[in-house]
């Protein structure tokens, strides 16, 4: 195929059409990101739990939902659920001693079966579909401009709590362990129970994220998590290039948190032009984890740029002429 | 107000790395003393100070805070009791927050921390009072980043928080070592006020033997992980620099005896 015929075959309108879903899942997965940030950044944790968190509070939504709860409810059975693998993860690391990259593995691999049984009992099923036509989902594909105006207000409502509860004394401790363990341990904080805690209300968030995501889509899958971490740290890195570039003097925890949002939001969008373009979706996740390696990267390589071996041994050259 | 009672503590034991940092160490402090410590590296004076903060289990002996045993309250239950200021000047506070959220969290130590909010307005005028002492204008500057300060800044902030709830004990782990000569002597100064001031009982290790007499009620000397010299009141006023570096001799010189007969 030439050139011309390539551009020629793009069909802008398709572009267009195809914006209001990607939004709507970005901002899904901008939910799901706030609780990766809650882990990566205020306590410096790569919590890899999140891979199955997401996928159990779909599962959960689901099969509660079918069961007859209200969507709501099922949700709120998310959120706990959630927050018993973050528990999980917290205790094999705080208790077991366990490193904590390892016990996000470990919590997320065991996940896998758990998701499993939750979905089909002790046979286990690796899927479990929804209709949105036999029952009342809070958010659905069905209707896109619905769906975007309840996930904001959701987001909305979280990103409040969120501000909220990191400024009380306790969200305080925990943002605290995270900058300075030592210093938290001398001003009295438990800081083993903070990580706990930190790691749980991540994990509700994620699996929170994880119920939506299955009522839009309207269905559960045991897959539906995978890369989740990646995904959730490209919405993070994103946001926050974008908060530090609109306010360079520093700004608000609640704009910080509604710029990963809108972090999730954009990555979801380039991933609709990455698709519209047609380029082959076999290589998106290639294509994710480069971006994130690279905006990862900028903070160290910029500082290098200004102060690196080899730009003073260049210095030093001219020093013997 | 602190008791020290035949705390022992070796590290590594059993293996070739084995170090018997404190051995049999007594020691106790009325209320109000403030006493400096001086030693030899490995002379056990930090191995003390971590003892007395809990940062590990001491393997005999206990130690008592104002009739309060704490011997098996980790670190940061006996946080409540317990003021620090450590060597390293990026150790006592959290970069990422800002000035006024270290200085409420130090506020906190000791009292549960529920789901009030972490700063309240009432707490900023006092930390704005407290900041102006310092002299450093880091009154004007409280939603700062602590990140931002310089290490003596960061110094100072850590020393108002130690004592900003008044401890039952401080602890200053030379805490002016790694300043410049001028910020040291403010940080010192400022030190000895705030003792002075709030009537704190101390313990101050200092490698600097000049402050160890100008400073405090009473002065230690180890060697060892053990208390060599004990000197307080009108003989310390009395003690000079000399008299301590002939005391250090003096244990320097048995160590060399020591070392002969075994080489010989």
């Amino acid at each position: 195929m030439s050139i011309a015929a390539y551009f020629a075959s793009l069909d802008v309108l398709k572009l267009t059409a195809r914006m209001p879903g990607d939004m709507a899942q970005g901002i899904i997965w901008g939910l799901m990101a706030l609780g990766v940030y809650i882990t990566f950044r205020l306590l410096d944790i790569a919590d890899l739990t999140v891979d199955g968190s997401f996928t159990t509070g779909g599962a959960c939504t689901v099969m509660l939902i079918l069961a007859g709860w209200p969507a709501w409810a099922a949700l709120l059975a998310a959120l706990a659920a959630g927050l018993l693998a973050g528990l999980v993860t917290g205790l094999l690391h705080t208790r077991l001693g366990i490193p904590a990259i390892l016990a996000g593995i470990l919590t997320q691999f065991s996940l896998w079966s758990v998701n499993l049984r939750i979905m089909g009992g002790a046979k286990g099923a690796a899927n479990k579909s929804i209709s949105p036509d036999q029952y009342h989902l809070l958010i659905s594909l069905r209707s896109v401009p619905r769906a975007i105006a309840a996930g904001l207000f959701i987001a909305g409502i979280i990103i409040a709590v969120l501000y909220w509860y990191f400024g009380t004394e306790q969200g305080s401790a925990i943002r605290a362990t995270g900058s300075n363990p030592a210093m938290s341990r001398a001003q009295g904080i438990n800081i083993d129970a903070m990580k706990v805690l930190g790691l749980a209300i991540s994990n509700a968030l994620v699996a929170l994220a994880g119920g939506l995501m299955a009522q839009y889509q309207g269905f559960s899958d045991i897959n539906m998590g995978r890369g989740s971490i990646v995904i959730g740290l490209a919405a993070v890195i994103i946001g926050e290039v974008l908060c530090d570039a609109v306010f360079r003097k520093g700004s608000n925890f609640a704009v910080r948190l509604v710029f990963i949002v809108l972090g999730g939001i954009i990555y979801y969008l380039v991933v609709g032009i990455v698709l519209w373009l047609k380029l082959p979706s076999n290589d998106l996740k290639l294509f994710t984890a480069v971006v994130v390696a690279v905006f990862l990267a900028v903070p160290y390589l910029r500082a290098r740029s200004k102060s690196s071996f080899q730009q003073a041994g260049r210095r030093g050259a001219h020093t013997h002429a | 107000m602190l008791d020290i009672n035949h705390v022992s503590k070796t590290f590594n034991p059993g293996t070739i790395n084995e170090k018997h940092a404190l051995s049999d160490l007594d020691l106790h402090l009325r209320e109000g003393d403030f006493v400096t410590v001086i030693g030899g590296n490995g002379a056990g004076k930090s191995t003390m100070l971590n003892a007395v903060a809990g940062v590990w289990p001491v393997d005999a002996g206990s130690i008592v805070i104002d009739g309060t045993d704490v011997t098996g309250l980790p670190e940061f239950r006996r946080a409540a009791y317990i003021g620090r200021v450590f060597q390293d000047p990026m150790m006592g506070t959290a970069p990422n927050m800002q000035i006024e959220e270290n200085l409420a969290l130090a506020y906190r130590r000791g009292h549960k921390r529920g789901l009030s909010w972490g700063v309240t307005r009432a707490e900023r005028e006092l930390y704005r009072e407290k900041l102006k002492i310092l002299g450093l204008g880091l009154e004007s500057r409280m939603t700062s980043k602590v990140g931002l300060l310089s290490g003596g800044q960061r110094q100072a902030l850590t020393l108002l928080m130690a004592a900003l709830q008044k401890p039952k004990l401080l602890l200053l782990d030379e805490h002016t070592a790694a300043l410049d000569p001028a910020t040291a002597a403010k940080v010192l100064e400022l030190s000895d006020r705030i003792v002075r001031e709030n009537g704190l009982t101390a313990l101050m290790i200092t490698h600097n033997m000049k402050d160890a007499i100008q400073h405090g009620n009473r002065l230690i000397m180890m060697n060892e992980g053990k208390i060599i010299l004990d000197i307080e009141g009108e003989e310390k006023k009395k003690l000079t620099k000399a008299d301590l570096l002939n005391k250090f001799a003096e244990v320097a010189g048995v160590q060399e005896e020591t070392d002969q007969v075994l080489l010989s």
